[in-house]
């Protein structure tokens, strides 16, 4: 029997982490992301599970990674300087491979910010922030219901594609309580296991799709793990025809998987003239000026996506096609309406809406700038 | 002896490492101590930082990890926790462990986190160059002390010991067979083991202050040593760095030992008692 509960988003994410099978979760007090850790340390012992408090927001993702390495599905969470933090191993998930989650709660910044307010000031540091050419997978749910299912989702593309998960959700969406139904169960993936026999393992062995089986440390399979540019057998290397060849295709495993990693909630989009594009809360509150917008007549829609990055140009480009404006709603002062700027039709004008004061947008504030971008076309 | 080509990934030969260096002796007295635990390889995992001693960990045919800088006892947390059945062990150096690293090998002591950890002290950054160290001797000369080091450094036994490592002990890497008996206990221990392993590096420690070569630094620091249980007299501190502070009392031998509860991460049916 599904369940239906009255909880807020960060207790949604514990829950979907364990229904995804996580079993290992180190973390760091900060706010608004502490709550993710205070039930984790309440449900992982009853699943078998270990939880630890490190010393800081390096050393919990360092451990996340070790435990990963070892074959535990892990996880951290934190929120804005501890996000910052977490850059340099972000980093070195997404080159060696390891499947881990990390949640990052939004609040207003830079540096310590405003540590109880919503923000969506981290969206480019979610998908640029850590140094070198790497892929990135950002999820960006706008509910309490949409946090459990898409913290699951994230382990299972991290597992699918080993690499590093990011889902990332503002105060609001953290701190919420709302009545949703939790699924009894859950579709589970796991990471690619190898089938041949340790010694002619690979632990970077290049496979048609892109993403090499992984073994965990102590299961039979003695391989290295390194940051350093490495080769199939894992070994750093100086060649730089190899390092290219890794780069290239730590990308090509995601980008030729699109169709796996997108996702976008599309709201009477068929005959818009003006669309909002909005992510996370802002989501929610644009879905509901498309509608008092529609009751107006006004032919508004609304783009959201639900993976944040890669960010979904295609698509964009297509539904923007005929378009006459985009508006970006977003709580910062413009990071993805560039994103959308470079993806929309030439003939689409984008202009943001943006809020950076650690107030929530609003449908009402929307609305208004629906009907003035989009109002003379009833 | 035991030939521990075995226990070498003889395929990633030849090693960065200068000649000279010490790395080379302890790769191969832990290697010893592993084969003397009779150790199942693929239950032994070696997790390194950034630096050269971090290197080592390629060459060993074992679960190796290469990370980042400093931060090896963090993820050596997570791999033991998720793993008790692993042995774990961490290899990192005097820069690596003790400055950019320093806090999460305090608090891995702090926990009693059940791994090993082998701190291999040449007094300065080898990798980047020779820069100047947390453990540089104080008058000593690295690229970024030209005029002698005038901070002062670690004792890194004194700093583990007061962070709560169960188990601290100092080694030469001029005394390799007492290197491999005392990891050997380090590994036995149960907690957090943690082996100062004091060598040289001629590259630049060496050139920088006219300490000679590999051999001639070794031999200098073997007279250094104090064993707490033969002590040696007067033979410290030959003074072949331009005026450095002495090192007081390069004690080597078992340091601390005590038995205290290990800690495995909040697990089990309970999870009010944490
Ligand atoms: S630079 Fe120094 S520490 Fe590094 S390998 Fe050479 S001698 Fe050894």
């Amino acid at each position: 029997m599904a369940e239906t509960r009255l909880i807020q988003g960060n207790e949604a994410c514990a829950l979907g982490a364990i229904a995804a099978g996580c079993r290992f979760f180190g973390g760091y007090p900060i706010t608004p992301s502490s709550g993710i850790a205070e039930q984790m340390v309440r449900l992982l012992p009853g699943v078998g599970g270990v939880f630890i408090q490190m010393e800081d927001e390096i050393a919990s993702l360092a451990a996340v990674i070790g435990a990963s390495l070892g074959g535990s599905k892990a996880m951290t969470a934190t929120s804005g300087p501890g996000f910052s933090l977490m850059q340099e191993h972000i980093g070195f998930a997404a080159m060696a491979e390891v499947p881990c989650v990390i949640v990052n709660v939004m609040r207003g910044g830079p540096s310590t910010g405003l540590p109880t307010s919503p923000s969506q000031g981290d969206v480019m540091q979610a998908r640029w922030g850590t140094h070198g050419d790497h892929p990135a997978v950002v999820l960006a749910p706008s509910s309490v219901g949409e946090v459990h299912e898409l913290t699951v989702r994230a382990f299972n593309l991290a597992e699918r594609f080993r690499t590093p998960v990011i889902l990332t959700y503002d105060e609001v969406v953290g701190h919420t309580r709302e009545s949703v139904i939790l699924p009894d169960r859950v579709d589970v993936v796991d990471r690619p296991r190898p089938d041949e026999d340790p010694g002619s393992f690979l632990p970077k062995r290049v496979t048609p799709d892109g993403v090499p089986p992984m073994a965990a440390f102590g299961d039979g399979y003695r391989f290295h793990v390194t940051g350093l540019a490495h080769d199939e057998r894992g070994f750093p290397t100086q060649d730089n025809a190899v390092a290219g060849a890794l780069l290239t295709r730590l990308h090509n495993k995601i980008d030729d998987h699109l169709d796996e990693v997108a996702d976008v909630e599309e709201y009477m989009l068929d005959d818009a003239d003006v669309v909002l594009f909005a992510y996370g809360i802002v989501g929610r509150s644009a879905h509901e000026a498309v509608r008092r917008a529609r009751d107006r007549g006004v032919r508004a829609g609304l783009f959201r996506p639900r993976t944040l990055w890669p960010f979904p140009s295609g698509r964009l480009a297509e539904v923007t096609a005929g378009v006459d404006r985009v508006i970006v709603a977003e709580m910062n002062l413009g990071q993805m309406i560039s994103e959308v700027a470079g993806a929309a039709a030439a003939t689409t004008e984008v202009v943001g809406h943006l809020r950076a004061d650690g107030k929530p947008i609003t449908p009402s504030e929307l609305l208004e700038t629906v009907l003035a971008q989009g109002g003379d076309r009833p | 002896m035991t030939d521990v080509r075995k226990y070498l990934r003889e395929w990633a030969m030849p090693h960065v490492l200068c000649p000279g260096c010490a790395h080379g002796i302890v790769l191969k007295s832990f290697l010893e101590a592993v084969d003397q635990l009779q150790l199942d390889q693929d239950k032994v995992a070696m997790v390194a930082g950034i630096g050269c001693s971090s290197r080592l960990a390629g060459y060993a045919d074992l679960c190796t990890m290469h990370g980042t800088h400093g931060r090896a006892p963090a993820f050596a947390t997570g791999l033991k926790l998720a793993r008790p059945d692993l042995d774990v062990v961490v290899v990192s150096g005097d820069g690596d462990g003790l400055a950019i690293g320093g806090n999460h090998l305090i608090h891995a002591a702090r926990r009693n986190i059940d791994i090993t950890v082998l701190l291999l002290n040449n007094s300065i950054y080898g990798m980047t160059g020779g820069q100047v160290a947390p453990t540089t001797p104080q008058g000593a000369i690295a690229s970024t002390s030209p005029g002698g080091n005038s901070e002062a450094s670690f004792d890194p036994c004194r700093l583990l010991t007061g962070a709560g490592a169960s188990f601290v002990a100092r080694v030469l890497a001029a005394t390799p067979i007492e290197m491999t008996k005392t990891i050997v206990e380090a590994m036995s221990h149960p907690g957090f083991a943690f082996i100062e392993i004091v060598g040289d590096c001629p590259e630049y420690f060496g050139r920088y202050n006219k300490a000679g070569g590999g051999a001639e630094m070794l031999n200098f620091i073997a007279r250094q040593g104090e064993s707490v249980a033969v002590p040696l007299t007067s033979k410290r501190f030959v003074n072949h760095v331009p005026a450095p502070e002495p090192r007081p009392g390069l004690r080597t031998g078992v340091l601390n030992r005590e038995i205290r509860p290990v800690y495995s991460g909040v697990r089990g049916a309970v999870s009010d008692e944490a």
